[in-house]
């Protein structure tokens, strides 16, 4: 009894090292998903984020066809770099809607001719109201909403090239 | 020993983290929400608003409250709370509306449930187990044969 508790100490180190150890090699994910997935959108009526494009309101969501929303500004860097994989997306059929987060039209125009514009519809979301009711926490994320209205998946942060099949599928899976 | 110097000066260089590092986190060019940094004018809901705000996290910086936090994103959130607070809404039901967004991850207040039992029962845990520790060692003193000199 004596011998083991003299190796305790030697125990709890080990262990410890082993806990920062594996906190340093994969850090835990510091996402915060929305847990609005499977409910409705919250309802919302947004003034026109971009000119060229029609306002957004939560009403444009019950077509019967999953749709994207894309949660973006023109001030953020990531939003840039996932322009091309939008692009992707909106070519291969889907209609991508999007929120720019406190943005003002003319930055929206501007950050749109430079890097794509695959948007149908944008809605300007000056103090981030629609953005919080979505349980969103950053840009960009895109969410996927059924016909029906109904959150479906969420995307955060960048879209990366190799994301773009995976969120094909969750748009079929909406359907 | 100049050259000793220049040498250090460049190795530092090197190591500074600042030209590497570039801003994930930009900033909007939008001034702050209405509410955002202005008190509401009945003291009574502007210390409700306060007191709640300081038990909601920030979702951008992580490590603070909306009340601390700088991040455009917080003051978004304090206004919100400030308009929810001013219309006669309940901080718990501002709470529960942002905890049904995001989790209980939002709030430093966070429920007894399945996954946070630890955080109250450890403390009791691990005072016990101290207690058991120290009354093996009080037993040992007061014990008989002969005592030890410290």
């Amino acid at each position: 009894m004596k011998r083991l508790i003299l190796w305790a100490p030697l125990g709890l180190f080990v262990l410890f090292v082993a806990v920062f150890a594996s906190g340093l090699i994969a850090p835990a994910s510091r996402d915060i998903p929305s847990r609005m997935i499977g409910r409705p959108l919250p309802v919302f009526d947004l003034p026109p984020g971009a000119p060229g494009h029609p306002p957004l309101a939560s009403s444009a969501f019950a077509t019967g066809r999953p749709r994207l929303l894309n949660v973006f500004a023109s001030w953020c860097v990531p939003c840039a770099a996932e322009a091309q994989q939008l692009g992707q997306l909106a070519a291969a059929g889907v209609e991508i809607d999007a929120i720019a987060i406190r943005d003002r039209p003319e930055d929206v125009a501007t950050f749109l001719r430079r890097w794509g514009d695959p948007y149908r519809a944008i809605g300007s979301d000056v103090d981030s109201r629609v953005q919080i009711a979505m349980g969103s926490a950053g840009v960009p994320e895109t969410f996927v909403i059924d016909g029906h209205g109904i959150i479906r998946h969420q995307h955060i942060g960048q879209i990366q090239p190799e994301d773009v099949p995976a969120i094909l599928a969750a748009v079929k899976a909406a359907q | 020993m100049k050259r000793v110097r220049a040498l250090l000066a460049s190795a530092l260089l090197a190591l500074s983290p600042v030209p590497l590092a570039t801003p994930a986190h930009a900033d909007s060019l939008m001034p702050a929400a209405r509410l955002a940094d202005t008190q509401l004018p009945d003291p009574k809901q502007e210390a409700e608003a306060k007191a709640l705000m300081e038990t909601l996290r920030c979702l951008v910086c992580q490590g603070q409250s909306i009340a601390d936090s700088n991040a455009e994103m917080a003051g978004d959130m304090r206004a919100l709370v400030r308009r929810r607070i001013a219309a006669g809404e309940k901080p718990a039901d501002i709470r529960a509306w942002l905890v049904q967004r995001y989790g209980s991850w939002v709030s430093y207040d966070p429920p007894l449930d399945r996954v946070t039992w630890p955080l109250w029962g450890m403390p009791i845990l691990l005072l016990g187990a101290g207690l058991w520790l120290a009354r093996g060692r009080f037993r040992k003193r007061t014990g008989p044969g002969p005592g030890k000199g410290i």
